[in-house]
């Protein structure tokens, strides 16, 4: 507990921004649906990891209480995205974004 | 009281508003039940709130429901205001709009519109109560446009028929002329006095100046809203082509209430028009010239419900003349007998119509006498009243008006007393040719003949007592009693007699005047007689050779040709012509150009949506940046 609070905070920053960074970076240059998916959690999770790192360093926990809820809602959206991921997967026999144009024209 | 008062026009509401919504899948026995009983019962404690309002001393009751209008400094409570004259007006909407409800369960019992008919009939009676109820302008006018839409309801009732749904159009447009007037008026008072409320408006139009222009402004603002409701010159033409309604509504709506609104408001607003005596002079001019005229129209139509008609704008012409000398409680007196007996007469008419399958014409009629013995009886009844006649009611009101009409003006009171000679030579005319001598319709015609049922007959009777014995509430001090009438709607005018000249009233000069307008009738009564029943006249035939006055009289002096020419058709023509202008060359363009630029721009925009995620999600990303950073 003691080496994490000696830890400064910028490097948590910087820590979490890169995770945020490489989930945008995967979000917008794969186009494996599942990859995104992956990329969507990871952002999150730098979020979190933010809201944590604060939270310590403000000696606040209103940050933990969020970050409870934000994984909360993260574990039904990641329900319901599979679900959806199989059902596409089951219709088209790929889960390449590119395919998911039906609607055009 | 308070929740008694509500329920009189809230009871046909509730029997508009079940019929509207049920009366297709309900019986005619309970759509007539749920019709006459909401009627009867409004009736019984309209005569609850008579009774409370004569025993009261302050002689008005007013009840506050909510704030119905609150803005600015416009504040409008929704209130009702039973006094008097609202009383004796809520007696005559109830008690003969009930005995016209039976009389149609009859009337209309074969119609395939049964319900809806009593629909409309309940929504009417409705509004013409909270017409009359209103404590303040606006009240009033929301009941005023309601009978307007009733009365256009009705009037196109059988709206198969194109000419129906034409007069019921022109009753609607005409009203709605009159309409405007009515509200720049109240628009007027609202800003001279800051108030709507009846009560505070006359309370501060007692000490203005009499003739004071703004006065005299609003009071004629307001006399145009009565010229169309009440059907007087120049906005009359609506009212005989409403007779294309059923009989009954023509009765209710076109004789006994509807159009006697315009004497409502005016007797209602007595010390606003005291205070202008040019607008005064202006209702007893315009008043007796339509009596004079729709009379003279009256001496050759051969319709049997437009003579009626043209009575009814007479006799509604007489009434404004009664308030225009300052006489409102005659005027009003006027209204109640005029409701029975031009009720009694327009249901009587129904009967015959009824009796001659669907007929009209006179021309087609006589010798009724024997067929049709009660609707006989009934109507002679009603036509002496109408002719003014010794003791029936007509008599009373009718004379009544001409003795004040007398004190004012001698020219004025001459002109009456020929409509009145007039209204006397007419209704004896189309009496004696639907009742006396021959049959000459057709065979078939004949052979139908009958006495209506029951349900006709009864109201029939009842309004027929009633126009004999109706005018004794008020008669006149010679004959040693008291007027009754005249004590009982003092308090509303209160403030008006004490501006008016004192009553001279000789009464060697009431006697004279009572017996040279009586002889006149009774003269009038034995020229008919002796021209249609002893030498057998005819009226003419639509081929026939006429001199010109009479040819003129009979195209009722050719108004609505005017009317057609001098407004109709040039409106028409400016209408095409900005039709073609305007509309076409600017209108259009602009209107296509709006059009015609958005689906250019859709269809530029719709390039952007490429269909790949990829490209979505990168705009997605970029646009929170940019709002991130910009922010």
């Amino acid at each position: 507990m003691q080496t994490l609070h000696n830890i400064p905070i910028h490097l948590y920053l910087i820590l979490s921004s890169v995770l945020f960074a490489i989930g945008v970076f995967g979000v917008l240059l794969r186009r494996n649906a599942i990859i995104i998916f992956m990329c969507i959690e990871l952002m999150l999770n730098a979020v979190n990891l933010l809201l944590v790192a604060f939270a310590a360093f403000l000696g606040d926990t209103q940050g933990q209480v969020f970050v409870f809820f934000i994984m909360a809602v993260a574990a039904a959206e990641v329900a319901v995205g599979l679900a959806l991921l199989t059902m596409i997967y089951r219709n088209t026999g790929s889960v390449d974004i590119e395919t998911l144009n039906k609607l055009k024209n | 009281m308070t929740l008694l008062i509500t329920l009189i026009p809230l009871l046909p509401l509730i029997g508009f508003i079940v019929l509207g919504l049920y009366g297709k899948k309900l019986s005619k026995g309970t759509v007539s039940f749920i019709a006459c009983g909401s009627v009867l019962v409004s009736f019984l404690i309209s005569v609850l709130a008579f009774i409370q309002i004569q025993k009261s001393d302050s002689h008005s009751l007013t009840i506050r429901l909510f704030d119905w209008i609150s803005s600015g400094k416009l504040h409008v409570p929704f209130s009702f205001l039973v006094d008097p004259l609202s009383a004796i007006f809520l007696l005559i909407i109830t008690g003969v709009g009930f005995l016209i409800h039976v009389y149609s369960v009859g009337y209309m019992h074969e119609d395939e519109g049964f319900a809806r008919f009593f629909t409309y009939l309940n929504l009417f009676v409705f509004f013409m109560l909270l017409l009359v109820l209103g404590s303040n302008y606006l009240i009033l006018f929301v009941g005023w446009e309601g009978v307007g839409l009733c009365s256009y309801l009705l009037i196109g009732f059988w709206f198969k028929n194109t000419a129906f749904n034409n007069a019921a159009r022109k009753a609607f447009i005409m009203n709605r002329i009159g309409d405007l007037g009515f509200l720049l008026g109240i628009i007027l008072i609202f800003i001279t006095f800051g108030s709507t409320s009846y009560s505070e408006v006359f309370a501060q139009a007692k000490f203005f100046n009499p003739g004071r222009p703004v006065l005299t402004l609003i009071t004629l603002f307001l006399f145009v809203g009565a010229m169309g409701k009440s059907a007087q010159i120049p906005l009359y033409t609506w009212l005989p082509d409403a007779m294309a309604g059923p009989t009954p509504v023509s009765a209710l709506i076109h004789a006994a209430t509807m159009v006697t609104a315009g004497i409502y408001m005016i007797a209602r607003s007595n010390i606003l028009y005291t205070m202008a005596p040019v607008s005064m002079e202006v209702v007893a001019v315009v008043g007796v010239l339509t009596s004079l005229f729709a009379a003279s129209i009256g001496l050759f139509q051969n319709d049997i419900k437009k003579i009626l008609a043209y009575s009814t704008v007479s006799q509604l012409g007489l009434m404004f003349l009664a308030l225009g000398v300052g006489a409102f409680s005659t005027g009003v007196f006027h209204v109640m007998t005029h409701a029975f007996f031009k009720a009694l007469l327009f249901l009587g008419a129904g009967s015959v119509i009824h009796a001659m399958s669907g007929e009209q014409d006179i021309r087609k009629m006589g010798g009724l006498k024997k067929f049709l013995p009660l609707t006989y009886i009934t109507f002679l009844s009603g036509t002496l009243a109408i002719s003014g006649i010794f003791p029936f009611a007509g008599f009373f009101s009718k004379d009544e008006i001409l003795a004040k009409t007398f004190e004012h003006n001698t020219l004025l009171w001459i002109l009456g007393s020929i409509a009145s000679a007039m209204t006397a030579f007419y209704m004896f005319r189309l009496f004696y040719l639907t009742f006396f001598t021959d049959f000459r319709g057709s065979k078939e015609q004949e052979h139908h003949l009958h006495e209506s049922p029951k349900s006709m007959t009864f109201p029939l009777i009842v309004l027929a007592v009633l126009s004999l014995i109706g005018g004794f509430v008020g008669v006149p001090k010679v004959f040693g009693m008291s007027h009754w009438l005249n004590g009982f709607l003092a308090p509303v005018f209160r403030d008006s007699e004490m501006k008016n000249l004192p009553e001279f009233s000789s009464q060697g000069t009431e006697v004279t005047l009572i017996l040279l307008a009586l002889s006149i009738a009774i003269g009038m009564i034995y020229f008919a007689n002796q021209w249609y029943v002893k030498m057998g006249k005819r009226p003419m035939e639509e081929g026939d050779e006429m001199v010109p006055v009479q040819k003129l009289i009979y195209n009722k002096y050719y108004v609505d040709e005017f009317y057609e020419l001098a407004i109709t058709k040039p409106l028409n023509w400016l209408s095409d012509k900005f039709y073609r202008f305007l509309e076409l060359r600017f209108v259009n363009v602009l209107v296509d150009a709006v059009g015609e630029g958005v689906d250019w721009g859709s269809r530029t925009l719709r390039l952007l949506q490429t269909g790949s995620i990829e490209f979505y999600l990168l705009i997605m990303v970029l646009s929170i940046a940019l709002i991130l950073f910009v922010w």
